[in-house]
């Protein structure tokens, strides 16, 4: 059977459940898919064995009958989660080889839940880029191409792989993290739906940290009911993370009603920027349309705080990083630096790092010594911490007037391609997270649905922001848009 | 505020990365347009400010102070780059 590749979770989980196609069968098909592939460069490691042992395991389970929502079904997973036995190097030099002896919480729960394993998906270094040109793997590719050309577009960043991988058919599904736009923003570029949930919805257990206030994981599918089954899977308290939340987890599957009569949606008028480009006015306003014909009442609302969301973000996240990042000091695992005679302790911290470390993963690590340091620390990153104390609040008074979510364009552009951004101020690369970031700095959750294509034929998507815990209500709002954008454009396939 | 090359030479050190001497300047220009980036955010009343520790609130949880995991050595030390007799081996640290 050929095209199984190409199965919703949803699909798949009834097909499996009836027995039209077996575990082994879906998971063949999409091992073939992955085999294939190496144009897009969406895995960094492909685990073809372990992925069939899996799927045998799963068809026992399924005979079984009382198999969960995810037996049998293919998943691909970024590189930043630790993988027992399977290398796991945060698109990172600096890991090189690294296999983890213990698996993170999330994937835990997968595979507890029966899923299949295809491989590691590549990403930004240490998830800091916009772009997958960061990795040390190189960048992965996009599936999608502008109408009539060949050139090499970026599927995004930092989840890229898993957005490339999750577009082009090479999984069903895969895992993404999220620090200020990581699944969002690749999610709209290859037109599949990510999600960010509340921050402390999912365990950070056992995923390599980066900024980790802000870091929360989450699917990136096909489509909005595809992420509510995932999210079903991943999400919950977790005793090995202490900011993890100790709250019930609802059925987000269930709340996918598709009515949303009654809502509330604001648009913030901060999130009109100067110089949009008209197809994005245009795709934001068609949604605000889609939802208003569905039922939901929309209104005007303001975030005042929005513009300096960056700023404190490049502040907040790169001082994160420069303490989680300290552990790469090549004395416990990955690269360590050759030293010369004569040659002591200190010069193979500095060196490994230079050796190991990206220039950007470089760059944000010294911004982050920089903005911490004696004298600096209360101008900087006090203040930017005070900044989205405001930021959060600003968010707040929305949701305590009534409004229920917030839609906004996901991102300011459709995907770029690569190397356009080569010579670029670090800032400009920065500025593609603009729509993204304010949700990180509040904790909130947020999706990004494809809901059109612009003139080149490439996705556009919108992002819905919902209040902390209510992911439920978001995904339902983001089922109704997907329902009425009735985005189903596939790249084709030239790889 | 902008960073000089003595500072970038002071802020590589604190950040423990090897910067060659001829790419100081470079990256104190490299340094100097993010934090301008960051500026604007002198722009923002925050008097009486909170600054933010914790973006859910929440309180952390106790659990007994007891061992609740131990003897893996070879695990903690199958990924080392060098591991030697169940310790990580680190060049000379004291002359």
């Amino acid at each position: 059977m050929s095209g199984l590749n190409t199965l919703t979770i949803a699909d798949a989980r009834d097909k499996l459940r009836s027995k039209e196609i077996s575990a082994v069968e879906l998971t063949e098909a999409c091992n073939a898919a992955v085999a294939g592939s190496d144009a897009l460069k969406a895995y960094s490691v492909k685990t073809p064995e372990m992925a069939l042992e899996q799927a045998k395991a799963a068809d026992a389970r399924l005979g079984q009958g009382d198999a969960p929502d995810l037996c049998g079904i293919p998943l691909g997973i970024k590189d930043l989660f630790c993988t027992k036995g399977v290398e796991s190097q945060a698109a990172s030099n600096i890991l090189a080889g690294f296999k983890p002896e213990y698996e993170s919480t999330v994937t835990t729960k997968l595979w507890d839940s029966g899923a299949v394993m295809l491989g590691k998906l590549n990403m930004d270094e240490f998830a800091m880029g916009s772009s997958n040109e960061t990795s040390a793997y190189g960048a992965a590719v996009n599936p999608w191409r502008r109408q009539g050309s060949d050139a090499a577009l970026t599927p995004g960043g930092s989840s890229g792989g898993s957005a490339a991988a999750v577009s082009g058919d090479l999984c069903l599904a895969a895992t993404g993290t999220d620090t200020g736009g990581s699944i969002r923003q690749p999610a709209a570029f290859t037109g599949i739906v990510g999600v960010k949930p509340t921050y402390g919805r999912v365990s950070r257990w056992g995923i390599i940290a980066f900024a980790s206030s802000l870091d929360q994981a989450g699917p990136m599918t096909k489509t909005v009911r595809d992420s509510a089954i995932f999210l079903n899977a991943i999400a919950g308290h977790d005793a090995k993370d202490s900011t993890s939340a100790d709250m019930a987890v609802p059925d987000f599957e269930a709340a996918l009603t598709g009515d949303i009569r009654g809502r509330k949606i604001g648009l913030p008028k901060e999130y009109r920027l100067d110089g949009m480009p008209a197809e994005i006015e245009k795709l934001w306003a068609d949604g605000a349309d889609m939802l208003r014909d569905a039922g939901a009442e929309i209104v005007d609302v303001s975030l005042p705080h929005t513009k300096y969301a960056l700023p404190a973000y490049y502040v907040l996240a790169p001082a994160e990083a420069s303490s989680n990042l300290a552990r790469y000091d090549g004395v416990r695992y990955g690269h360590r630096a050759k030293l010369q005679k004569g040659e002591g302790i200190h010069e193979m911290y500095a060196r490994t790092r230079a050796e190991g470390f990206g220039p950007e993963v470089q760059r944000r690590v010294m911004i982050g010594a920089y903005v911490l340091s004696a004298g600096f620390y209360d101008a900087y990153y006090r203040r930017a911490q005070r900044v989205r104390t405001l930021i959060k609040k600003d968010f707040e008074d929305v949701y305590a007037s009534g409004v229920d979510a917030i839609l906004t364009p996901a991102t300011p552009s459709a995907a770029f391609g690569l190397g356009e951004m080569a010579d670029a101020d670090p800032v400009k690369m920065y500025l593609n997270d603009v729509f993204t970031v304010t949700v990180n700095l509040a904790g909130l959750p947020g999706v990004s649905v494809p809901t059109g294509l612009d003139s080149q034929g490439l996705p556009l998507g919108l992002q819905l922001i919902g209040k902390p815990w209510e992911e439920a209500d978001m995904l339902n709002t983001a089922y109704a848009l997907e329902q009425s954008a009735g985005f189903v454009s596939k790249a084709d396939k030239w790889w | 505020m902008s960073i000089d090359k003595d500072t970038a030479r002071k802020v590589a050190h604190l950040a423990r990365i090897e910067v060659p001497e001829d790419q100081l300047e470079a990256l104190a220009g490299e340094l100097n347009g993010i934090l301008g980036f960051m500026e604007q955010l002198n722009e923002v009343d925050v008097d009486g400010v909170e600054p933010m520790t914790s973006v859910t609130p929440m309180r952390l949880k106790r659990r007994a102070d007891v061992v609740t995991d131990g003897d893996q050595q070879d695990k903690i030390l199958a990924n080392a780059p060098d591991a030697r007799e169940g310790f990580f081996a680190v060049p000379k640290v004291v002359e």
